[in-house]
């Protein structure tokens, strides 16, 4: 089977499917992983700090049914499988993105799949800020809005900022599997040329490029992580 | 002023009630330096949270100057609390912000405009002596510079009353005292009543001018400092007050001896050799069995554990004869002062 793999033909093929292809793939990849990463921010953040100031003991308790909808819906959809997931949320694909395939739909089951896990990965942030300072905040007359915004998201920045990290690799790994409902990228080509057509050699140039970027995005989160945070000096 | 009355606070789970403060009634004089001490679990933490309302009474009333904190609005009372600054334990530090960012803090909260919140903050940063430290971060600073900063943090919006909750019990004697120094100082200059949680006498001794005692939940005790370390009445004063070394002496006490505790203020009765006097005049020996002397209020005391045997009236007369005498104050310690 090596033989076959590095064979002169396989190579001149790999080589010229990598040179048409692979530039327009790491490019789709990047743009998916990165505005799916953004929009699950955007609603997993704002659901994390309700989990934990919406609690009973929290500074504004909310109502229990509400709270325990809220980790119903959480845990839910946490435990589909994602590619089940995509298959689930079609109808709903289509309503916000007028079809179910294309790099662009993929981005509807990502978010889906993605912002409950940052909910869950916000909300373990914030319960690791000191409740000393959120007492002193009170007793310095913060309302809830004051506590969220001046305490409890600035002192749990580095954390955050290591989970969003967290969070764009393992976009970047499901953004491959939606190479399946043709979904643009690295992993469509992985999937496309390696387990439809056999042709092993641009598979694992594509898996070792995927490997390539999620290193290089866990670097990048964890200096930047470590730079924010000002415990360490 | 600051006035409690009847207030109690018991916290409810499914098992049980705990009592943490009971009917607790105190009035505390604008410009005091107030010590409130009791054992761990005494309920003084649970107490100086009802003061600022952290936790909500569950019956009686906080006012300051006459206006009822339980009767004010979640908003009034926002606002209200940056007049009731407070320390910690812990210093309560933001991490992430450096020395001049949590002074401003409390500004920012109140809307100061942030130029002039930073001018502020650099001169309150001088004044607690930490001038030269404007940009450094918590993690960079000792225990006592910590606290420090916390200081100049609650000074930011100009309280009337500053609250210190156990705010030298994680540092060292020597810091501790600097912190209290730095206390006093802001009591004196910016006229601002303060209020020391604290389970140590030695904190309470050394600045305050009047103190209550609390054991489980309840005042037991309290007037000028002077008074209850001369002459404390309660079993929890007493446990507070008399230093450790009574208890060795009390245990290793021989049969037929009584202790009797005299306390001389320094400046009215260190002229007269009163023990030996007492020898001369009444015939009556007296052992001493422990001695200390004490900084009070910035005037020095002294107080003995004298041992007299029990023999002719010897201990009647001597606590009749020191009774008398100007300056003095005395009363015996049982075995069971404890």
């Amino acid at each position: 089977m090596l033989n076959e793999l590095l064979s002169a033909a396989e190579r001149a093929e790999a080589c010229s499917v990598i040179q048409s292809t692979f530039l327009t793939a790491i490019w789709e990849t990047l743009y998916v992983t990165i505005i799916a990463t953004f929009f699950a921010v955007l609603i997993g953040l704002p659901l994390g700090v309700i989990l934990v100031i919406g609690e009973k003991d929290g500074i504004r308790p909310l109502p229990a049914w509400l709270m325990r909808l809220l980790n119903f819906i959480i845990n839910v959809l946490r435990s589909i499988p994602f590619l089940i997931l995509m298959i689930l949320i079609f109808p709903f694909t289509r309503l916000i993105m007028g079809t179910v395939v294309g790099t662009r739909a993929s981005i509807v089951p990502l978010v889906m799949a993605a912002f409950p896990f940052v909910a869950r990965i916000t909300e373990s942030s914030l319960r690791e800020v000191d409740a000393g300072s959120i007492e002193m905040a009170r007793s310095m007359g913060s309302s809830t809005w004051q506590i969220i915004t001046r305490v409890l998201i600035p002192e749990s920045v580095p954390s955050l900022i290591a989970n969003v990290t967290l969070t764009l690799t393992n976009i970047l790994g499901y953004s491959a599997m939606s190479g399946i409902i043709g979904g643009g990228g690295l992993g469509k080509i992985a999937i496309n040329y390696g387990y439809y057509r056999y042709k092993y050699l641009v598979m694992f140039c594509a898996v070792i490029l995927l490997i390539l970027m999620v290193q290089a995005f866990q670097s990048a989160g964890t200096a930047l992580a470590r730079r924010c945070d000002k415990r360490l000096r | 002023m600051i006035e409690l009355k009847k207030l109690s606070k018991s916290f409810t789970d499914a098992d049980n009630t705990v009592h943490a403060v009971k009917e607790v009634d105190l009035t505390i004089e604008d410009g005091d330096i107030f010590g409130i001490i009791g054992m761990s679990g005494a309920g003084k933490s649970t107490l100086v949270r009802c003061i600022n309302m952290l936790e909500r009474p569950s019956e009686g009333d906080v006012l300051i100057d006459g206006v009822s904190l339980s009767s004010l609005s979640e908003k009034e009372l926002r606002e209200k609390r940056r007049e009731i600054a407070m320390i910690f334990q812990s210093f309560n530090l933001l991490m992430q912000r450096n020395c001049l960012q949590n002074v401003c803090f409390p500004m920012e909260l109140a809307g100061i405009r942030p130029s002039e919140a930073r001018k502020k903050a650099k001169e309150l940063l001088e004044t607690v002596g930490l001038g030269d430290k404007v940009n450094a971060y918590p993690s960079q600073l000792s225990g006592g510079q910590q606290q420090r900063v916390a200081i100049a943090r609650a000074l930011a919006t100009g309280p009337k009353v500053l609250l210190c909750d156990e705010a030298t019990s994680a540092l060292d004697p020597a810091t501790t005292r600097q912190i209290l120094d730095l206390i006093r100082d802001i009591n004196r200059k910016y006229g601002i009543t303060v209020i020391i949680i604290t389970h140590q006498m030695s904190v309470v001794e050394s600045i305050c001018q009047h103190v209550a005692i609390l054991d489980q939940g309840r005042v037991v005790e309290q007037g000028s400092v002077q008074d209850v370390f001369s002459d404390p009445v309660s079993a929890a004063a007493k446990a507070l007050v008399f230093p450790e070394g009574y208890l060795d002496v009390l245990e290793s006490g021989r049969k037929g001896s009584r202790y009797l505790r005299v306390v001389f203020d320094g400046s009215q009765a260190t002229d007269t050799p009163l023990i030996a006097k007492m020898a001369v005049e009444k015939g009556i020996i007296a052992n001493i069995a422990y001695a200390s002397t004490r900084e009070i209020g910035g005037r020095t005391f002294g107080s003995m554990l004298l041992s007299i045997e029990e023999k002719n009236h010897d201990f009647q007369e001597a606590l009749a004869y020191f009774s008398d005498a100007p300056g003095v104050s005395c009363g015996e310690v049982m075995r069971d002062a404890e």
